[in-house]
């Protein structure tokens, strides 16, 4: 069985013949050199099977095995701003960037009040510009992420590109905005995007990953975020794609000495979503707060699979990630927590909590640590569970029935994920999703 | 308002209620004392409507319906209202939210109007003034990292705001320092009134001096063994219960 699940590794061809359009464009030499690692990176890995530890139990094999078509570049997609009303906020000040499969729409974006020494826009126009630090941020790093990232730098073109320089400090937060159309036929896409924040800024990030159109669409989207010592970003990732809408993101942080990544990453929707996040505390001092929800119901699979390096002393991180899942979902939680020889007083808890709604859905969660210096702080843990039975009696001395208490505990529980976001507009928009969907006042 | 016949119940097949007696009238208040595994607290649940108890003779009429007929959640519509000994934690939901919602499936109950947020607030914030709380509470999600003092004045606070008819409180003073257990007191006689009444769970007699019973009971092994007026308190005071019980084995 092992060995026919090797040679049905799925043709790559489709992928490959893509990079082959891109190579014939014109592009700077350097950009041709990261596409070329990541393709040859690409053909070199395999697709993970359930063999793979970290996919053991996330099947891919409906994203392989559906022949999407990886773009080129952009195209009509008809996409207006109407589309968008219920994804925008539209709230005065905000930066609000436009992503079409991955490619920047300058027409449905709006650009908000920036401050001075802030870039905001399309990752192919800083490129097509010669901005330095792009260049620098997309070849410096060589890729040695999984398959699905490869293949994402194999065909880098477009994304956002959001640069802060030294002591820039956002009044409103900057939303960017990922569309997959499912419309006419299955397509990938693969937004990069490059978010740079120099000394001391500070910013407010939200992207938000969504479809339009019914069919079935493929997002791989890679993020590389880069703090410079004392920056500091709130982050927030909200991913509410179809019911055929497959999702693959992977975030990867870079933190300097003392900056702060503050992280929600929630999932309302989506057929297989897995998110990656990975943070490297590689200077003193640096702080990772990363905090997540996500809410299944039907076959849904989501995976979020979270992991801290802690490369330098005395930093910290939390993690704090919840889930409700509802019919025959499933949801997958992994957690490593490295801790290198020499990062003495690392302070690190993590803690990963699921709520069953259901006897046909299932949790699969996997805390783990690695600590190589001696002298640490860390906790972690995870629990699977229901509401218990004295609590709903407690709801119903009060007059109020079990469906109503159970509705209400479910609320309860995600809502303290919510309740830590600072930006209003946001934390009352997610506030009102969770409220639909399980409470019935 | 209340009677109960013969009340025998008990748990994984353990009898802890064995034939309890007992008539609360409008207005009065009660109380039923006795020693640690007693039956107390079994008999605060039993009434609140808990499922984990097997009633298995006996019946309990409260505003003229079968009690034991009635799902929790209808005897406190009815107006029947358990302050528990230990209140539990509820993340993720203000006492607010919480205390807005039951009080509407109340008036629900009784075709009366549901109050709106703004509404309720003013309510609470007249409730929360009458047992002393700090209004930051209503923000607070209910009862947790509450101290033991805290949670038993929430209890109180949830009784003011749902001005039930009868209120069974199961150990209110139990962990009570004497400044909470005034402000708990204060709160319980401020709520008393001719159509209400009050059965007052306790070990010590330490509550009752600051709120006074009509009729003292004293519960021993599943079943009320005595009854009498206040003066029975402080004759528990002078012998504790070991003289009641040595009285029970004596012809």
């Amino acid at each position: 069985m092992t060995e026919m699940l090797d040679t049905a590794q799925p043709n790559k061809a489709h992928y490959l013949s893509a990079v082959d359009t891109l190579r014939r464009g014109s592009y700077p030499a350097w950009l041709a050199q990261v596409r070329q690692a990541g393709a040859a990176r690409f053909s070199e890995t395999e697709f993970p099977t359930r063999r793979h530890e970290d996919w053991r139990f996330t099947n891919v094999a409906p994203i392989i095995t559906t022949p999407f078509r990886p773009l080129t570049g952009p195209e009509d997609w008809n996409v207006s701003v109407s589309d968008l009303e219920s994804v925008l906020f539209g709230t005065a000040g905000w930066t609000e960037l436009v992503f079409i499969n991955g490619y920047y729409s300058a027409a449905l974006s709006r650009i908000g009040s920036l401050p001075k020494g802030v870039v905001a826009g399309s990752l192919a126009d800083a490129i097509s510009s010669g901005n330095k630090l792009a260049e620098h941020h997309l070849s410096v790093r060589r890729e040695s992420g999984n398959v699905f990232n490869a293949l994402n730098t194999a065909l880098l073109q477009d994304g956002a590109f959001v640069h802060l320089h030294a002591g820039a400090v956002l009044m409103f937060p900057i939303h960017l905005v990922h569309v997959t159309t499912g419309l006419n036929e299955p397509v990938a896409a693969n937004p990069r995007n490059l978010v740079v924040l120099g000394r001391d800024a500070q910013a407010d990030i939200i992207e938000s990953y969504v479809n339009i159109g019914a069919g079935a669409y493929f997002s791989n989207a890679v993020t590389d975020v880069a703090l410079e010592s004392g920056a500091r970003v709130h982050w927030h990732t909200l991913v509410n794609e179809s019911e055929e809408g497959y999702r693959l993101g992977s975030t990867r942080v870079n933190q300097d000495r003392n900056s702060a990544f503050r992280s929600f990453a929630i999932t309302l929707g989506g057929k297989i979503v897995r998110n990656e996040l990975t943070t490297v505390l590689d200077g003193e001092g640096a702080e990772a707060t990363l905090n997540g929800l996500y809410l299944t119901g039907g076959e849904q699979l989501v995976d979020n699979a979270v992991a801290i390096e802690h490369a330098k002393p005395h930093c910290t991180s939390w993690i704090g990630y919840k889930g409700v899942l509802d019919n025959a979902s499933s949801a997958v939680y992994s957690g490593k927590i490295k801790v290198r020889r020499n990062a003495q007083k690392t302070d690190s808890r993590q803690l990963n909590r699921n709520l069953l709604l259901s006897d046909r859905a299932t949790v699969n969660t996997k805390p783990l640590l690695e600590i190589f210096a001696d002298d640490v702080k860390c906790t972690h843990g995870a629990t699977v569970g229901q509401h218990p039975k004295e609590v709903i009696f407690y709801f119903r001395s009060r007059g109020m029935n079990e469906a109503m208490a159970r509705a209400m505990l479910t609320y309860g529980f995600a809502d303290e994920v919510i309740n830590q976001i600072d930006i209003e507009p946001l934390r009352r928009r997610l506030d009102r999703a969770v409220c639909e969907r399980y409470s019935p006042i | 308002m209340l009677e109960i016949r013969n009340l025998h119940a008990s748990v994984e097949g353990n009898e802890i209620l064995k034939g309890i007696n007992l008539t609360v009238k409008a207005g009065e208040v009660h109380a039923i004392m006795g020693p640690n595994g007693s039956g107390k607290s079994t008999l605060a649940q039993v009434l609140a409507g808990h499922d984990a108890y097997e009633i298995t003779a006996g019946s309990v009429r409260f505003l003229d319906q079968d009690l034991l007929e009635l799902p929790a959640e209808e005897r406190a519509r009815l107006g029947l209202f358990l302050a528990f000994q230990y209140p539990v934690e509820i993340p993720g939901i203000s006492n607010a939210y919480f205390l807005q919602a039951a009080l509407n499936e109340i008036r629900k109950s009784h075709n009366l109007p549901e109050l709106d947020a703004m509404d309720f607030r003013e309510l609470l914030n007249d409730k929360m003034e009458l047992v002393a709380i700090d209004p930051r509470f209503a923000e607070r999600p209910v009862n947790e990292g509450f101290s033991g003092g805290e949670k038993k004045r929430n209890e109180i606070l949830q009784l003011a705001v749902l001005e039930p008819r009868l209120a069974i409180l199961d150990e209110t003073d139990s962990g009570l320092d004497i400044d909470a257990l005034r402000i708990v007191s204060d709160g319980v006689n401020k709520l008393r009134s001719p159509e209400r009444a009050t059965i007052l769970v306790t070990h010590y007699n330490r509550l009752l001096n600051y709120i006074v019973p009509d009729v003292i009971h004293v519960l021993v092994n599943g079943a009320i063994v005595r009854s009498g007026g206040k003066e029975l308190a402080l004759e528990l005071e002078e012998k504790g219960y070991d003289f009641i019980r040595e009285e029970l084995v004596a012809p």
